[in-house]
């Protein structure tokens, strides 16, 4: 089952090799992988996407939280959560279908945020991993020059935070 | 008062109450012998191979129950270091390594000795640190020593450039270290306290197992004892937990595992209540896991979360300190006035002495024939009455070792369990002695094992300490033929030396005393030379049975009751 754990570090040098390193020793899968710091300067948040059993969802998490600048381990899944992922993609535009593209994505509220020259354009989306998905099949056909997704952030709802207190 | 980063180093490591380091100098390091040149308060003793830098630091911490130390200089000096880390982790011993690092401006211009030390332990130590400037040597230095010493012990390595060990600023000691992301916790939930003691008076057939954790625990033997006997329940060690019970105390079951006792591994096989305490339920311990004490509960005591319902679910987890939560336990059993179930202990152990009277352990030594590995073992406990301080290797002779030392007390048995490095037992038993300079140190090796740590006979002359080493020469790599034998049908692969070295001749030429032993009459005065000598060391070198094998063996991926017991 998939899995999104969100994990406050110490911000320091070789923090990420040391999740990333736990990962690949115990033969676990990384599907995505977000860092970024946080509010505090000293904290950074990383939202993590892994698979497994629950057996093995709560090994990842018994591991993480033995990493020495590993503040805190909380995985959302169970929790009732909000995930986004923002994509950006870059696709092959004619004088011919290029408003089309346009109104699409307008009605999928995709930003246009690069069109210097009718060859391309590039868009961007933000919304949870199977919006994203569904949107990419759908522009699919105007032939995809390339395209980044950041992965998805995730927070749990209502009132409550993840801090480090 | 403003000092250098070496300088700061060494103050720190004093008021660590370190006094003794473990190490080898080279470039990167050249500050700090310097600043350990210009003091007494610490000693260093000069090993010929870093890897046994890390051993003689981890033996001396086994036996001491104090931090072990090394220092290493940069690049080939900390990855000879890498082995000797990884077998502390392996087996949770505290120690802390401190190498030198290229100066900073040259750190990843492939500059000459550069390793990228931090990256290459990171999964041999529990934590490592970078140091990147002067003013943090002091905290980091505090903060290596808490990590490494609390929690599931382990090793921590502190790499510190050139530039930084020679520049100089104030020099302040963080009188507390507190880490936000590093708080084990040691005392045992007191909910679980009492479910636990409710299950262990009402268990019919229990069995503590128990590991390491006894040992790392200070203070945490006496107490099992005392719980083994308020419940009458049996307990079984596993390699590592050797020590932590008596040898001869009749609730003793021995070790368990692919080596055990037949009553050790019958009775875990058919516990109602599987207390485990200290122990991770390591493959080696527990053959094949859907068959591993398949009729019981499990109570999983260990201050380290991971290690709980890891390989065996616990149905009731304890986490924290093992001495603490044995003291929890025993308090809850004597405010409750608490009573083993008797009656169904009493079908218990005769069951268990049935086990025990098939004397699993139990070898034939015929007069005339070669002498057997184990009778050497059995002799060693009869002349040292089991007090000796006792390090292994790797193999069969360390296998032997196990079933047939037969320990008093904690704190004597030196073995790389998790790891299985041969070459341990050497530099291990040189840092015990140094620790314990009046007791008997003994060394059980084999023909192949000690060739992989020999050069420190050179560190013990130069030291005087008088380790024993006892060599169990079969002519083989004795654990792999075995295997080869019973699983590769005695294709002995690479597993023969038909060049060994004259180990009487290599004693010699290190300066200690060399005695070969051929045959049975001859064993005895042996070892009651070696056991009179002070003053240097001795090497053993005894004439085994070339093709005795060691049992009972649980074949990997076997069953625990699935013994081969000859």
């Amino acid at each position: 089952m998939r899995h999104t754990i969100s994990i406050l570090v110490e911000n320091e040098f070789g923090v990420l090799t040391r999740v990333a390193g736990l990962f690949s020793a115990r033969g676990y899968n990384i599907e995505t992988l977000n860092v970024a710091p946080s509010l505090d300067a000293t904290v950074s948040r990383m939202t993590l996407v892994t698979r497994g059993d629950e057996r093995v969802i709560e090994q990842i998490k018994k591991q993480l939280n033995k990493l020495i600048p590993v503040i805190k381990v909380e995985d959302i899944s169970h929790l009732v959560h909000i995930e986004r992922e923002m994509l950006l993609v870059k696709l092959a535009t004619s004088a011919d279908n290029r408003a089309a593209l346009v109104s699409l994505a307008e009605e999928m509220r995709a930003k246009v945020v690069d069109h210097i020259d009718i060859g391309y354009l590039t868009l961007e989306l933000t919304g949870s991993c199977d919006e994203l998905d569904g949107f990419l099949q759908q522009v699919e056909s105007y032939g995809i020059i390339e395209m980044t997704r950041t992965g998805p952030v995730g927070m749990r709802r209502g009132a409550e935070g993840f801090t480090v207190d | 008062m403003k000092m250098t980063g070496a300088e700061i180093l060494v103050e720190c490591l004093k008021r660590e109450n370190v006094d003794t380091i473990f190490g080898y100098p080279g470039g990167a390091v050249l500050h700090i012998y310097d600043a350990i040149f210009k003091q007494d308060a610490i000693k260093h003793y000069l090993v010929r191979h870093e890897q046994a830098a890390l051993h003689s630091a981890n033996g001396y911490a086994r036996v001491s129950g104090k931090c072990g130390v090394a220092l290493v200089t940069s690049g080939p000096g900390a990855t000879n270091a890498v082995t000797g880390l990884a077998d502390s982790l392996a087996d949770s011993i505290p120690t802390v390594c401190i190498s030198g690092q290229v100066p900073s401006s040259l750190i990843g211009n492939d500059a000459f000795q550069e390793a990228d030390v931090v990256g290459i332990t990171r999964s041999a130590t529990k934590h490592n640190f970078l140091v990147k400037r002067v003013e943090d040597i002091a905290l980091i230095v505090r903060q290596a020593f808490h990590i490494a010493t609390t929690g599931r012990p382990g090793p921590v390595l502190i790499d510190i450039p050139k530039d930084i060990s020679g520049e100089s600023c104030e020099f302040i000691w963080p009188e507390k270290v507190e880490m936000r992301s590093y708080k084990p916790v040691t005392h045992g939930h007191p909910g679980q306290i009492k479910r636990a003691v409710k299950s262990m008076l009402s268990a019919k057939r229990p069995v503590l197992y128990t590991g390491g954790g006894i040992l790392n625990s200070v203070g945490s033997a006496a107490m099992l004892r005392e719980l083994s006997h308020a419940l009458n329940a049996p307990v079984t060690n596993t390699l590592m937990g050797l020590g932590g019970m008596p040898h001869d105390d009749p609730h003793f079951l021995g070790m368990l595992g692919m080596h055990g006792t037949f009553e050790a591994n019958m009775a875990v096989s058919h516990c109602d209540l599987l207390v485990a305490i200290g122990a991770r339920f390591d493959d080696r311990v527990t053959g094949r896991l859907d068959a591993f004490a398949p009729d019981a509960k499990v109570i999983h005591i260990d201050i380290d979360p991971s290690s709980i319902s890891k390989n065996i679910h616990a149905h009731l987890p304890i986490v924290g300190d093992v001495g603490e939560v044995l003291k929890q336990l025993l308090e809850e059993i004597a405010r409750r006035d608490g009573k083993p179930n008797e009656a169904a202990l009493t079908l218990w152990w005769e069951q268990i002495n049935q086990w025990r009277s098939r004397d699993s352990l139990g070898f034939v030594q015929d007069a005339d024939g070669p002498i057997k590995p184990q009778t050497v073992v059995r002799m060693v406990h009869e002349k040292t009455r089991g007090n000796a301080i006792v390090a292994t290797d790797v193999g069969q002779h360390q296998m032997w070792a196990a079933q047939f030392y037969g320990f008093n007390r904690p704190h004597r048995w030196l073995t790389s369990g998790g790891l299985g490095t041969m070459g341990y037992g050497l530099p291990a038993g040189i840092g015990a002695q140094v620790a314990m300079p009046e007791e008997k140190v003994i060394v059980f090796t084999g023909d192949s094992s000690i060739q992989m740590c020999s050069q420190e006979f050179s560190t013990a002359f130069q030291y005087n300490l008088p380790v024993i080493v006892i060599i169990l020469n079969n002519g083989y790599m004795g654990m792999v033929r075995q295997w080869q034998e019973m699983f590769y049908e005695s294709r002995y692969s690479q597993s023969y030396f038909d060049s060994l070295p004259d180990f009487v001749k290599m004693a010699e030429t290190y300066g200690g005393t060399g005695i070969r032993v051929d045959s049975l009459e001859e064993l005895s005065p042996a070892l009651d030379k070696a056991l009179a000598s002070h003053d240097q060391f001795i090497i053993l070198d005894v004439a085994v049975s070339k093709e005795e094998n060691v049992f009972p063996m649980v074949p990997a991926g076997a069953a625990l009751n699935e013994m081969v017991l000859s």
